[in-house]
């Protein structure tokens, strides 16, 4: 009995201080990534032909950035010669709506709280079921993270359950394939109204890198309605957790 | 043991597709058999088409004892005599050719589908299926016992935890579980055919996501070949960086598991403990490159990004720290006789059947079979620094974790070595474009086990065929084969000891 005591003490309390501190991240942690429309030469393409997943556009000068497609895997910034492109340590990305992603070089808009009555259903008590389908297990680890003692999740009062009937929502991962398209129209019909639906990372956003294969069908919001859309691959954990608890108006 | 009709490689060695020998499939047959029985393990088993109805089909044997390689192939139509009633190893390759070509391995026992797709080829389908008809996954015939108090469990594909799907029927006695089948597929996205005619902008990022836990295992494993063809020369800083991340990366990895296994028998201690210590490990990834899985830390030429003096002194003292962590949550499951109890003869796998079956990695490790593609067939930094290989031989839930255990406490040393050897140098170099007509075989040893890339390039230097085979490929039987004759109750427990990957299996 001593022994686990002991363990106990070792180990310390390790729960962050967030949000009353900000979370320590890494020191070459790629966040939003910001544009500089004065930088950019007229003809110059580079940005949008290093882009594996075509993230990127150009309109009359304009540039564009989809962060429902990024990969945050910095390509375009390092290949724009003028330095038009750079990535911040901004880590609050989520979105409301799927437009909302679309980022020009105007400001960054933060999550929307749910309306008053979803926030008086949801906002002191939100299950969700987590739905794979198709995710490479790197959203999901990074989804499971928030159950350590790091994390705490349970203390904003979020939690994930096993059955979709004990759930207000699920939280999609993956481009969702076609081989599991049917298993997620049933776990959103099994959850009982009223329900929201989370999408977690590129793939779920978009298809991500898979967007385009005929195997899948190019993320959760082509099969079911998504009320919340946190970008990333995968998203930092503090990415995915502002995200929630923006939505449940848990911070200002 | 030598393979008949079969050209000989090392790892990550590229030779012409042509100096390959094509022998008629009775004389492939025979070799692999025999090869097979000799000891050799299939590490990869594919077609590609060949024109007006003919596939090229190729295998590629590993001798662990000399370290060398073995690649053979043989020209098929559209049906050939199936392997598998002589070679177990070879049971799920056939079907997944069968599947992928609608080439039939005539007298297999136990054809299936394996991730539910559509044949490649528009009028050639293994099962005759009509084209118009979708395709669902788990429809099929699954194996069944019958008898008075026999029942059935279905479990899957959504699981009641943040886990990747997948589908379970058991057939079960009472408690006892008599037969296992597993039905997987469900994250087909289609990789395989996607990276036909690379390498472009998208195939690294492809490689990142096979199986998102082990993006450093299958962007080394890729790395090596695109090199191989290349005739790139990695320098040595490079190659310590990829090792130090490969086993960040198994760290991270090994020590959840231990947690995720104590918390399927209620032992909170260490799962709380050793949840949090994995986010550690993958903290100490992403120190080095940003992220927190090494993305865009690994790719051809080297890495993308190099660790200044000042962030390798932190990892090294942050490591120090979670060494004592880790060291402590663990060493509880090994005093606490109830935790023992528990893993202690759960999910045995006999070691011949281990064998019969080719299980790779931990889970052959934990059988008594020396075998650790960083030990057999180093490539990269383990051609310079050898870890040695962990194993343990009761073959159940114990031996598993304890497997585990000894590999934490040999990578952390070895990453503690690296950083203080580690000299700086250049960190990237440009590879040229891959060769024409090449063939090479790339084996790394990820966190689960052997990974296995073959790449075939065109006239152009271009991929022609990419076959990727995570651990998880061979593995996934193990699990089944470890459930029989065990409580259903038991199957998180063992499942978990596993911790096989989908998206790796179902590309």
């Amino acid at each position: 009995m001593i022994k686990p005591l002991l363990a106990r003490l070792q180990q310390k309390h390790r729960t962050i201080k967030y949000p009353k501190a900000e979370p320590v991240l890494p020191e070459k942690f790629c966040g939003r990534p910001v544009v500089d429309a004065s930088k950019c030469t007229a003809d110059c393409k580079l940005c949008i032909n290093v882009c594996p997943v075509n993230a990127i556009q150009k309109k009359n000068s304009a540039i564009t950035i989809d962060l429902g497609k990024c990969l945050f895997c910095s390509q375009c910034a390092q290949n724009c010669p003028s330095g038009a492109i750079s990535f911040t340590r901004e880590y609050r990305l989520a979105a409301r709506k799927r437009d909302d992603l679309i980022l020009s070089d105007k400001e960054n808009k933060l999550v929307r709280v749910l309306d008053e009555k979803a926030k008086s259903l949801f906002g002191r008590s939100l299950k969700l079921r987590q739905v794979s389908a198709g995710g490479c297990n790197a959203c999901e680890a990074d989804t499971n993270v928030l159950g350590t003692v790091v994390f705490d999740l349970g203390r904003f009062g979020i939690q994930f359950v096993a059955s979709p009937r004990h759930a207000d929502g699920i939280l999609v991962t993956g481009p969702v394939p076609e081989n599991m398209r049917l298993a997620l129209e049933k776990t959103y019909e099994a959850v009982p109204d009223p329900k929201i639906v989370i999408a977690v990372g590129a793939c779920a956003i978009s298809g991500g890198i898979y967007e385009g294969h005929t195997q899948v069908n190019n993320g959760a919001d082509r099969i079911i309605p998504v009320d919340l859309y946190i970008p990333g691959c995968p998203p930092h954990p503090m990415t995915i957790l502002d995200g929630l608890i923006r939505l449940l108006g848990k911070i200002e | 043991m030598q393979v008949s009709n079969a050209i000989s490689l090392y790892n990550c060695q590229s030779a012409d597709v042509k100096q390959i020998p094509v022998v008629v499939i009775n004389k492939f047959r025979d070799s692999i058999i025999e090869a097979v029985e000799s000891g050799n393990r299939i590490v990869s088993f594919f077609a590609a088409p060949a024109g007006a109805g003919v596939f090229v089909i190729y295998a590629v044997l590993a001798d662990d004892n000399s370290g060398k390689l073995y690649a053979l192939s043989s020209r098929v139509s559209d049906s050939y005599p199936s392997l598998t009633p002589d070679c177990t190893q070879a049971h799920l390759f056939e079907r997944e050719i069968a599947e992928q070509w609608g080439i039939k391995p005539v007298n297999h026992p136990w054809l299936k589908p394996v991730r539910f797709h559509s044949s490649y080829m528009k009028n050639q389908d293994a099962w005759n299926r009509n084209t118009k008809e979708q395709i669902l996954p788990s429809v099929m015939d699954f194996y069944k016992v019958e008898g008075e108090e026999i029942h059935e469990v279905a479990v899957g594909p959504v699981h009641a935890g943040i886990i990747e799907p997948g589908h379970f029927r058991f057939q079960c006695h009472g408690e006892n579980v008599l037969n296992l089948e597993i039905s997987l597929g469900y994250q087909h996205r289609g990789v395989e055919q996607a990276l036909i005619g690379g390498p472009n902008k998208k195939t690294l990022y492809y490689m990142q996501t096979l199986a998102g836990d082990t993006t450093i295992g299958h962007t080394t494993a890729y790395s090596h070949l695109i090199e191989s063809f290349s005739g790139s020369k990695v320098s040595l800083r490079a190659q310590s960086l990829r090792g130090i991340a490969l086993e960040l990366e198994r760290l991270a990895n090994h020590t959840g598991d231990l947690g995720a296994l104590a918390g399927d028998i209620g032992y909170l201690p260490t799962s709380s403990f050793c949840g949090r210590i994995r986010g550690d490990f993958l903290n100490l990834t992403a120190l080095m490159c940003g992220n927190r899985f090494g993305r865009g830390l690994v790719c051809p030429g080297g890495v993308g990004f190099d660790i200044s003096d000042k962030n390798s002194e932190t990892l090294a003292e942050k490591l120090m720290g979670y060494k004592k962590d880790v060291e402590v949550a663990v060493e509880l499951l090994w005093n606490t006789p109830s935790v023992l109890a528990r893993f202690e003869e759960t999910g045995i796998v006999q070691p011949q059947t281990c064998k019969e079956l080719g299980l790779v990695g931990v889970a052959a490790r934990a059988c008594g079979v020396e075998i650790d593609c960083r030990y057999n067939f180093p490539a990269g930094i383990y051609s310079f620094m050898q870890i040695p290989v962990s194993v343990w031989n009761t073959g159940d839930v114990f031996a598993r974790a304890y497997v585990r255990w000894l590999e934490i406490q040999r990578s952390i040393a070895f990453i503690l070595d690296q950083i203080k050897t580690s000299q700086p140098g250049q960190i990237k170099t440009d590879c040229k474009t891959a060769a024409a007509g090449k063939f090479c075989v790339s084996l790394v040893e990820g966190w689960r086990g052997e990974i296995c890339h073959v790449a075939v390039t065109d006239s152009d230097g271009s991929f022609s065929s990419y076959k990727i085979t995570d651990p998880s490929f061979h593995n996934w039987t193990g699990l089944a084969m470890a459930l029989r004759d065990q409580q259903i109750s038991d199957f998180p427990l063992c499942n978990k000891s596993f911790n096989l990957s989908y998206c790796g299996h179902d590309l």
